[in-house]
């Protein structure tokens, strides 16, 4: 789950880290108002889970409150790759004299959380990887012991060269670590962090994402979920306990596992459609995740033909077929639904679904031609 | 013969009396692996019931039913919050395998758990995996065994059912196998493509390996290398995941395209240029791994 710039600057105040005032608007006036209080020049910036937001126009300096509300009125509303900017974050503008890259992220070789540091600070970081990686200095951190105060020397001391410089990144890498474990996080970046001409390090941008599997015991990271860029649907799904992904074609699919899940969805370009979603079920067989699901996938007008393709292990197919005929009888599903159910209680599950009087396949590439073909119009 | 699991391998079950654990113990008994303990906090001392009549001693902790039992295999069906903790423990009771079935461990407690496994020498399996089969000996998860058959191929993937779907068509052309493994869909895993490739290679019985990949981080592309540097047996592929939007998770903690890395094509023109044959569809496999066994 990614969070706002604004919501990680929080949580990383809240582990010591020297961050600049904030707060958020979500109207020209409330920006306005801020940036007043402030007083001197501001920096708005849009609040939105996408990363080159000053190229697209989306973070612009202030001179003042009248200026600040230009801007936010300018700001609010704009689409940033895709994404609507609905509130922005108004905060003092810092005299910069240096600026630095500090993040960690989980690496999956090092299987451990990696600290990557370089003093070219303020621009992508893949970019610098892949050009110069002699700038960047890279730590793996031990989970069992954390950061260690020598090794953020060693990472602070590969930025500057000024003792009180160094020694105050130590305390913020050491902090970032701190605030990195404790939200639970599989990624967190300042860029950039900052010197000012008084000598003080600042961290002026923060960036989080946080693993989808911490979320479940850190309720206070969850509250910053922020649905108002996902789609209706996906935001019911979650709640169903299904694993949902919207996509733009017209074959609804309804697949038991990810794996096979999205092979389904390739398996339907391969035979000339477009696959409306990405829905995994999941491993358990309960009838209501299946009527979920159908309300989830017919809710999307796209949606021509909607294809099952279920491979029973741990899901009883017979479970997944009551689930079936439980749904369309009180969903009135009018689109086409054709199914493939294969694996334990397979038998059964046919049964009832020739009762019910849907056509049944047993092979997966049978199945999907078919659906391609009902989507595409044919009978 | 067959890797990391045989008719050798002696079972607990840590969380035997959990919903899924309870169910799937059951299916391990009828297919035939050999379960000797069972591990759930204060319930020692009670037994499980087997399909035959067969009873199954429980402990309150893995270093007893260890050190009782003779058990050197665990397989964890506990619950995401208490998973990290049951793989350490299984590290420290002296088992030399732990298989990890539990989906949604948080990413940084497995960090932990790996390091902590590594530095004792255990291997785990998984999380978030469907744990495998060595058909006719023993099977340690929950793979459906009715599609499996003893034969010469080799099977590894990150997916669950997507690994069933390649076993039913190996199956149904008669290509029987080895062991069937699933390494599962997270981003920290414990036994990756190269560790299941490096032991059918060194497999007697094993001809031919089937290696089952998906989009997310560069393990297949590493694999790839590793089968063109150490392998002379032959392996096929197939890459799941060609429509995947970047950015977005599919389904498994570890799937997902970040930047420009991580794709299916990529993987594919790895595999490709490595010498594996790459499967557009499922149904492809059984014939290449033919076509390359002859």
């Amino acid at each position: 789950m990614d969070i706002h710039e604004y919501q990680a600057k929080a949580l990383f105040r809240a582990a010591g880290i020297a961050v600049p005032p904030g707060e958020i608007a979500t109207t020209p006036e409330e920006a306005e108002t801020i940036a007043a209080e402030y007083g001197g020049t501001v920096v708005v910036k849009a609040q939105v889970h996408s990363g080159g937001r000053g190229k697209a126009g989306g973070v612009k300096l202030a001179k003042d409150a009248a200026e600040a509300k230009g801007h936010a009125t300018a700001i609010l509303g704009m689409d940033i790759k895709g994404l609507t900017v609905e509130k922005v974050l108004v905060t003092p503008a810092e005299d910069i004299d240096t600026e630095a890259y500090v993040g960690v992220l989980v690496d999956r070789k090092k299987q451990a959380a990696t600290f990557m540091v370089s003093a070219e600070g303020g621009v992508d970081i893949e970019h610098v990887a892949a050009e110069t990686p002699a700038l960047i200095r890279k730590l793996t951190v031990d989970p069992r012991y954390g950061i260690l105060p020598h090794q953020a020397f060693w990472l602070a001391n590969f930025l500057y060269d000024d003792p009180s410089l160094v020694k105050q990144t130590s305390k913020m890498i050491t902090q970032l670590y701190d605030a990195f474990v404790n939200s639970g996080a599989s990624m967190a970046e300042i860029n950039p962090l900052i010197t000012t001409s008084a000598g003080e390090v600042k961290a002026i941008d923060a960036k989080m994402s946080i693993d989808d599997s911490e979320l479940f015991r850190r309720p206070e990271v969850e509250a910053m979920r922020d649905t108002s860029s996902e789609p209706a649907s996906e935001i019911k799904a979650r709640a169903a306990g299904l694993s949902y992904v919207k996509l733009d074609g017209d074959v609804g699919c309804c697949v038991n596992g990810a794996g096979l899940a999205m092979a389904t969805m390739d398996l339907v370009k391969y035979y000339g459609g477009e696959p409306a979603n990405f829905l995994d079920i999941g491993g358990s067989s309960n009838p209501e995740k299946v009527v979920a699901a159908l309300e989830i996938i017919t809710s999307d007008a796209n949606v021509k033909a909607i294809l099952f393709n279920i491979f029973g292990g741990i899901t009883r197919c017979d479970d997944v077929a009551r689930g079936i005929v439980e749904a369309t009888g009180h969903l009135d599903v009018r689109l086409p639904i054709v199914i493939r159910l294969t694996g334990t209680n397979e038998e059964l599950a046919l049964e009832i679904l020739a009762q019910a009087g849907f056509p049944a396949y047993m092979s997966m590439d049978a199945v999907v031609e078919k659906a391609v073909e009902l989507a595409a119009g044919g009978a | 013969m067959s890797i990391f699991i045989d008719n050798d391998t002696k079972l607990v079950v840590q969380g035997i009396t959990g919903r899924d654990g309870s169910f799937h113990t059951l299916q391990m008994m009828e297919y035939g692996t050999k379960i000797v303990a069972g591990v759930t906090p204060g319930k020692g001392g009670q037994t499980f019931a087997g399909p035959d009549g067969e009873t199954v001693p429980i402990f309150n902790a893995m270093d007893e039913a260890v050190t009782q039992t003779g058990a050197n295999t665990s397989v964890i069906y506990v619950p995401p919050a208490f998973a990290a903790g049951a793989i350490l423990e299984a590290a420290d009771s002296g088992v030399a395998l732990v298989v990890v079935i539990t989906e949604g461990v948080p990413v940084l407690d497995m960090a932990r758990a790996h390091a902590f496994a590594r530095d004792k020498g255990v291997r785990v399996l998984g999380p978030n995996c469907p744990g495998m089969i060595s058909p006719g000996q023993s099977k340690v998860g929950i793979l459906p065994s009715h599609i499996v058959s003893e034969g010469p191929i080799g099977l590894v993937s990150r997916s669950g059912t997507l690994t069933y779907e390649a076993v039913f068509q190996l199956t149904s052309v008669g290509l029987g196998q080895t062991t069937c493994v699933g390494i599962g869909g997270d981003p920290l895993i414990g036994t990756n493509f190269i560790d299941c490739l490096e032991a059918f290679e060194a497999d007697s019985e094993t001809t031919g390996v089937v290696m089952l990949g998906e989009i997310g981080g560069t393990d297949e592309q590493e694999a790839a290398a590793y089968v063109s540097a150490n392998m002379c047996k032959p392996v096929v592929g197939f890459i799941a995941g060609q429509t995947a939007p970047p950015g977005r998770r599919m389904g498994h903690a570890g799937a997902i395209i970040s930047g420009s890395a991580g794709t299916a094509e990529e993987k594919m023109k790895a595999f490709e240029e490595n010498g594996i044959a790459v499967a557009k569809r499922p149904a492809d496999l059984a014939g290449l791994i033919q076509d390359a066994l002859n």
